[in-house]
């Protein structure tokens, strides 16, 4: 009887000890699933186009990308939406069949055809730049191309 | 003697600190999957390579000019009338095929509802979409062409695909993806689907210089 004659004093504080804990697991995820970005932009962050048909890229390390936009330092590039950027500096089309081929070295041979190049280029690109790229593509015979683009309406109906 | 208590660590600011971290890491994220619009480009030609020769019927000609407008067999057309042309192009089955996969002799379209007009394309799996754009066209708007003819080829393969398996092609390979690339039904469903309408999307090569 005397087990419930005990009456509890004043509402017990919530213990927070457990909190730490929590957190930790949540951080944990958080610095998994975070991706640093690899290369530093040398261009002003594109603008990307936007497109309803689009494809969700899988296999991130068969992904090569190219940036194309508007240079950040204009005074040397000029000020138009051409500028290429592979790895970390600005390049000219010309170089794209090595940054390929060097893409290449870090993929098992076998998957040499399910590489995809990724084109993540400001919408005020002129469609020149790209038919330049596709052509050197074209000669590293680098065919699987993916425009990068925004999920959205291109057209209001 | 001063009564030793057990020295103990303050963790409570261990919280704090985590949270610094978590905040940390949670603004540098991104979650965004990088998706886009996929295109498959065609293999370098041999140098003397001689282009087979296409009847102009079954070619569906656009162009974009130097000021973003756009040309449909020299026509101006509108971006938003665009779908509707590609998908009367495609669907309008005039004519005889090229062979399906697996069979000897082309044969009409037997799934086509256009008008079946003679001077269009003769069939799906011959009509084809050519691009040619400028220079200094801009390339928002090439994508977002891009992007009508692929949901006129999508729009199609759904109708095609609700008729014949009575779900949309998009459920169909979702289902096929789920399953891990190995149900043969499914595959075969969503063979049949592609080779009903392939997309023939081609870019024109540049031809001579600036």
């Amino acid at each position: 009887m005397a087990k419930f004659g005990k009456k509890k004093k004043g509402t017990p504080a919530i213990s927070t000890a457990s909190l730490p804990d929590i957190v930790f697991m949540l951080l944990f995820f958080f610095m998994v699933t975070t991706v640093m970005r690899e290369t530093d932009l040398q261009i002003n962050s594109p603008k990307l186009p936007s497109a309803t048909e689009v494809k969700k890229l899988e296999q991130k390390s068969l992904v090569t990308t190219i940036y194309v936009g508007q240079a950040k330092e204009t005074d040397k590039f000029g000020n138009k939406y051409n500028s290429i950027q592979l790895n970390d500096k600005i390049a000219s089309p010309d170089d794209i069949p090595a940054f390929i081929l060097n893409a290449r070295l870090d993929v098992p041979e076998v998957n040499h055809p399910r590489m995809t190049t990724s084109i993540k280029a400001d919408k005020q690109m002129s469609v020149g730049t790209l038919t330049d790229i596709r052509q050197r593509l074209r000669d590293v015979n680098a065919l699987k191309l993916s425009l990068s683009t925004h999920k959205g309406s291109t057209i209001s109906e | 003697m001063a009564r030793r208590e057990n020295p103990e660590i303050n963790a409570g600011s261990m919280a704090d600190i985590a949270f610094l971290l978590l905040i940390f890491f949670l603004v540098t994220t991104t979650m965004d999957v990088d998706s886009g619009i996929s295109m498959k480009l065609p293999e370098k030609p041999p140098a003397n390579y001689d282009p087979p020769k296409i009847k102009e019927k079954n070619i569906f000609e656009i162009s974009i000019n130097r000021n973003n407008d756009l040309f449909v067999d020299g026509d101006v057309m509108e971006l938003k009338d665009l779908k509707g042309a590609a998908k009367k192009f495609i669907d309008n089955g005039g004519g005889i095929g090229n062979p399906m996969p697996g069979e000897e002799k082309g044969k009409e379209c037997d799934y086509c509802n256009g008008d079946r007009d003679p001077e269009s394309s003769d069939h799906p799996n011959k009509a084809i979409i050519s691009i040619e754009s400028d220079r200094a066209a801009d390339y928002e708007v090439y994508v977002s062409i891009q992007n009508e003819l692929r949901r006129a080829y999508t729009e199609l393969r759904n109708e095609l695909s609700l008729k014949k398996y009575k779900r949309t092609f998009d459920e169909i390979e979702e289902a096929y993806k789920k399953s891990g690339n190995k149900d043969e039904n499914l595959e075969r469903q969503v063979q049949v689907i592609k080779d009903s309408y392939p997309q023939i999307i081609t870019d024109l090569d540049p031809t001579g210089t600036e």
